[in-house]
């Protein structure tokens, strides 16, 4: 991407993203408490948890093999040694006083992401444990503290200022999702917090050489809001600047119903989080047996994954793209392969599938689409029993009962007919019965064919086999 | 009655651990000297029972019988656990710390949990909430700190053994000041789950009893590789009591050049030298070493410990446990009234001095600088045990002092722990065992190894305690 195409009303926007995940792991960073969404409000808190007097905290390696993951999957380096800091600050849903996350010797750093050929530096990604949730909503007087994700194993995945624009934001967002799914380091759920974004912004004029003062915008939780919260402030900014104004270092809130964002606090109020090394927990040296035993147990990732598909099932760019955009479609897609034409489920996967499950706004996972009743119709498709008109109205039943598309085609009697004579009769039928037509088109006028072939269908409700009625009009027009 | 005696008349039958644990509550009622937080009649004499009951499960384990008291920092499950502060003055934690679970199934009975320092912080017990101890020697003094309690209570004969912490001396020192045998393990040889931290990269729990013979059987129960101890090291378990018997051979022991220089009175220095000839007596060659460093681990030390402190210490919020202050509008008032009140004025001192040698700024000049000051004392150690097997040095400056002396000069007070404090930088064990009576009040001197050679130090302690009488006083 030109860097011009990324200005806006000549100014350069500068961004950094710092994406938290919630790693995939049996049971918490730092304790045995199970690390699980959506469970009853302090039904997964140990003792560490709660930060009681006398306990200590226990790593998890599971969450130090998904630190790891992401480091091989993004080339980074990885750690030698890591070492856990505390970040000291008082919060009621933060019961130790303080966070034990890394500072200094983060488990990755120095990692790449190639975003549509652009290539994004990751400053580094490092473990720390996820707070608990205050709620003021509940009771009149009260707040309440949930602390099921008190403790729950975060990646903290820092990247350089590299990304010029809002859109190309969204792009890196994407890119991340799809690595950490793609390698079970999380579930990626954003909606359930599983992954959420803060973004360092600050605008320049195209030829300066330094960055403008940032501004960081925390809690943003969706790709959507991420552009616009991004754009919002963008435009702020300039307004300001131009204004005469100068962009003062803060900690700003984006608030998706009105669309804005707003200061929480400017660097004087900021915190001191006392950062020190954790004593409680010793450096933990990473060995390269390590490394290499997780990198050998790895699953694909996605470049890989499409050039294979590139290969195996002679799929082009854009359909191996779109296909392995998430892992669970390129999944459907090969499970489907097993037993249909690759090219013409992966036409149908990006087509019609597609646009139900935009449409519908869930994923393919919590669709009624199998790859069972998807094999069904692509098979009926195949052999001719439906026609692609018929099918897309097939694909909508199984979205809707789950059914398997023999039967949906049976119980709605929706074969084509390739009855050469009962076509042949319904063909000449339509012919008697627009004569003036017939008339017409033999003295000169082509087009009327397409008529002939709409009235057939109309008349056979779609199920005609286009192939036999074309075959057929032919014949009788000339004869 | 010391501990071998203790034990082995319940080993023989002759008492049972029920008549045990009443001759020993009789004794703790009498207390005058405020040794005590919260004794547990009912529970130590339900567990005597049990104990009784299961005689020969329990006839072998090392502490079989005897009646315990523990430091008030060792989480007892569903007991009251305050730490010497108004902060957990009703606090009942719901889980038992590795000690406590080590030291009940190794056969002892707790009869009382030990009035401490606040959160460990102090050489007097003094900052306790609970109000001070007396010296057993002499109601006037301190028994020194921040294990006073519990050394106190050794060394007015109300149980043989007791557990302690030691961050900057606070077995040794109140050992040295109650005439008894007291010692700080390797950092890492005994968990420090479920003990309340104070500095985390120094706290080490250890035993106290009259003499080495006591302190060895009570390691052995309390030493244990934990898992939930990320610090904790992972070693081959001794028996103390059994190494007791081996033989020595002639050691090397260090003397440190100049060591009068550093303001020693002049009573403990009568004692050191008498117990110098004790160990030329026993056979060993003391060796003059160069340790000039040493003094510079109080500056060390009074930067970490702090900054430890300030960071362990923020749970103490309001919002979980413990005290909570009744006067709150809102969140930030909830933890200044609560965090106001809770706290006496040695730990918020501790706690302003901690938050501000991290804070941004100032974290290099002072933070960084003692961890270097820190690592430099470790890597002289290190050199000296090259050339040396042990050291051999007083406990304290000076003997018991009065209550109140402190709180008119700090300094002093923190320089109390000037000898005690380096073992502590370097996590290496160190044992002290009374040396001399100076004044009709008791001497320490102190014996420091290398890492995890405790069986060296307690089995010298007790071939110094088989020629001398010194841990026979009593008060």
């Amino acid at each position: 991407m030109a860097q011009n195409d990324t200005l806006v009303k000549g100014w350069q926007p500068v961004i950094g993203l710092e994406v938290h995940v919630q790693l995939l792991t049996n049971t918490k960073l730092f304790s045995p408490a199970r690390n699980n969404f959506g469970e009853d409000a302090n039904t997964l808190v140990d003792l560490i948890d709660m930060g009681l007097p006398g306990v200590l905290p226990v790593m998890n390696e599971e969450a130090m093999r998904q630190g790891i993951k992401f480091g091989l999957a993004t080339s980074a380096k990885i750690a030698k040694t890591m070492i856990f800091d505390r970040k000291n600050y008082f919060y009621p849903d933060l019961p130790k006083g303080y966070q034990i996350t890394q500072l200094h010797f983060p488990i990755v750093r120095d990692g790449i992401v190639d975003v549509d050929g652009k290539k994004i530096r990751i400053h580094q990604a490092h473990l720390e444990e996820d707070a608990g949730k205050s709620m003021h909503d509940q009771y009149d007087s009260k707040s309440t503290i949930d602390l099921n994700r008190s403790g729950v194993p975060l990646l903290e995945i820092v990247s350089e200022p590299d990304i010029r624009s809002a859109a190309e934001a969204v792009n890196y967002l994407k890119k991340i999702h799809q690595i950490i799914t793609y390698l079970d380091i999380s579930d990626g759920n954003m909606s359930q917090g599983s992954m959420r974004c803060d973004a360092n912004v600050s605008i320049m004029r195209p030829d300066s050489k330094e960055f403008g003062t940032r501004a960081e915008i925390k809690n943003i939780n969706s790709f959507k809001f991420v552009e616009k919260a991004i754009n919002f402030e963008v435009k702020r900014q300039i307004k300001c600047l131009e204004g005469g104004e100068t962009v003062e270092q803060e900690t700003r809130l984006y608030d998706s119903t009105k669309d804005e964002t707003r200061s929480m606090r400017t660097k004087e109020f900021a915190n001191d989080y006392r950062y020190f090394p954790c004593p409680d927990l010793v450096p933990i040296n990473i060995s390269s047996e390590l490394i290499k035993d997780i990198s050998n147990n790895m699953d694909e990732l996605p470049e890989e994954k499409e050039q294979r598909f590139r290969k195996v099932y002679k799929l082009d760019d854009y359909e191996a793209k779109v296909i392995c955009a998430e892992r669970q479609t390129a999944n459907f897609f090969e499970e489907v392969s097993k037993n249909c034409d690759p090219k013409l489920s992966a036409k149908w996967i990006i087509g019609e599938v597609n646009a139900l499950l935009n449409k519908n706004n869930i994923s393919l996972g919590n669709s009624k689409i199998t790859p069972d009743n998807f094999s069904s119709l692509m098979a009926k498709i195949n052999d001719g029993t439906i026609s692609g008109k018929i099918a897309k109205e097939v694909l909508e039943e199984i979205w809707s009962t789950g059914k398997n598309a023999e039967k949906i085609i049976k119980s709605k009697g929706l074969e084509q007919i390739s009855d050469e004579a009962e076509l042949e009769s319904i063909t000449q039928s339509v012919l008697d019965n627009n004569s003036r037509q017939v008339e017409a088109y033999k003295s000169g006028k082509d087009k009327l064919f397409g008529f002939f072939v709409g009235q057939v269908m109309k008349e056979t409700q779609g199920k005609a086999n286009p192939k036999s009625i074309n075959e057929i009009l032919k014949r009788l027009l000339s004869g | 009655m010391n501990f071998k005696t203790q034990r082995e008349k319940f080993r023989s039958k002759s008492i049972s651990a029920k008549e045990a644990v009443q001759e020993t509550i009789k004794r703790a009622k009498t207390d005058k000297l405020n040794i005590f937080i919260n004794c547990f009649e009912s529970e130590a004499l339900s567990k005597a029972e049990h104990i009784d009951n299961n005689f020969a499960k329990f006839k072998d384990q090392p502490l079989s019988g005897v009646p315990i008291a523990h430091k008030d920092i060792f989480c007892t499950k569903d007991l009251i656990t305050t730490c010497g502060s108004r902060m957990l003055k009703d606090f009942k934690p719901p889980y038992d710390s590795t000690v406590i679970d080590n030291c009940n199934n190794a056969g002892s009975i707790m009869i009382a949990k030990t009035n401490m320092d606040e959160f460990a912080m102090g050489s007097s017990n003094e900052t306790s909430f609970f109000g001070p101890v007396s010296n057993p020697w002499s109601e006037n003094l301190v028994p020194g700190g921040s294990s006073g309690g519990s050394a106190a209570c050794v060394a007015a004969d109300i149980t043989c053994i007791s557990t302690g912490t030691d961050t900057g001396g606070s077995i040794r020192q109140p050992a040295a000041l109650c005439g008894i045998t007291g010692m700080k393990p390797t950092y890492g040889l005994v968990s420090r789950w479920g003990m309340i931290a104070f500095c985390s990269s120094m706290d080490q729990a250890g035993p106290f009893s009259k003499d080495a013979f006591g302190c060895a059987a009570l390691l052995d129960a309390m030493a244990s590789y934990d898992l939930k101890d990320s610090t904790c090291s992972k070693r081959k378990k001794i028996c103390y009591e059994k190494s007791l018997n081996d033989n020595l051979g002639n050691l090397k022991i260090g003397v440190i050049k100049n060591i009068e220089d550093l303001g020693i009175h002049k009573n403990i220095l009568n004692s050191y030298e008498t117990s110098k000839t004790v160990l030329q007596g026993l056979g060993h060659e003391l060796k003059e070493i160069d340790f000039s460093e040493l003094s510079s681990g109080i500056c060390s030390y009074y930067v970490i410990a702090p900054a430890e402190c300030s960071s362990n210490l923020s749970r103490f919020d309001g919002v979980k446990f413990g005290h909570r202050s009744a006067k709150q509008k809102d969140i930030s008032e909830l933890y200044m009234q609560t965090r106001s009140e809770g706290f006496g004025d040695e730990v918020k001192k501790r706690i302003l001095i901690g938050t501000h040698v991290l804070s941004a700024g100032f974290y290099d000049a002072y933070y960084l600088k003692a961890q270097k000051v820190r690592r430099n004392i470790k890597n002289k150690f290190e050199e000296i045990f090259k050339d040396v097997d042990l050291i051999f040095m007083p406990t304290t400056l000076d003997q018991a002092f009065e209550k109140n002396r402190e709180s008119s000069d700090p300094n002093r007070m923190y320089k109390e722990d000037l000898l005690t404090i380096p073992a502590n930088l370097a996590g290496l064990p160190a044992i002290s065992f009374p040396n001399g009576l100076k004044n009709n009040l008791p001497t320490g001197g102190q014996l420091v190894g290398n890492y995890f050679s405790e069986s060296l130090l307690l089995n010298i302690t007790n071939k110094i305690q088989e020629v001398t009488d010194w841990h026979k006083m009593t008060p």
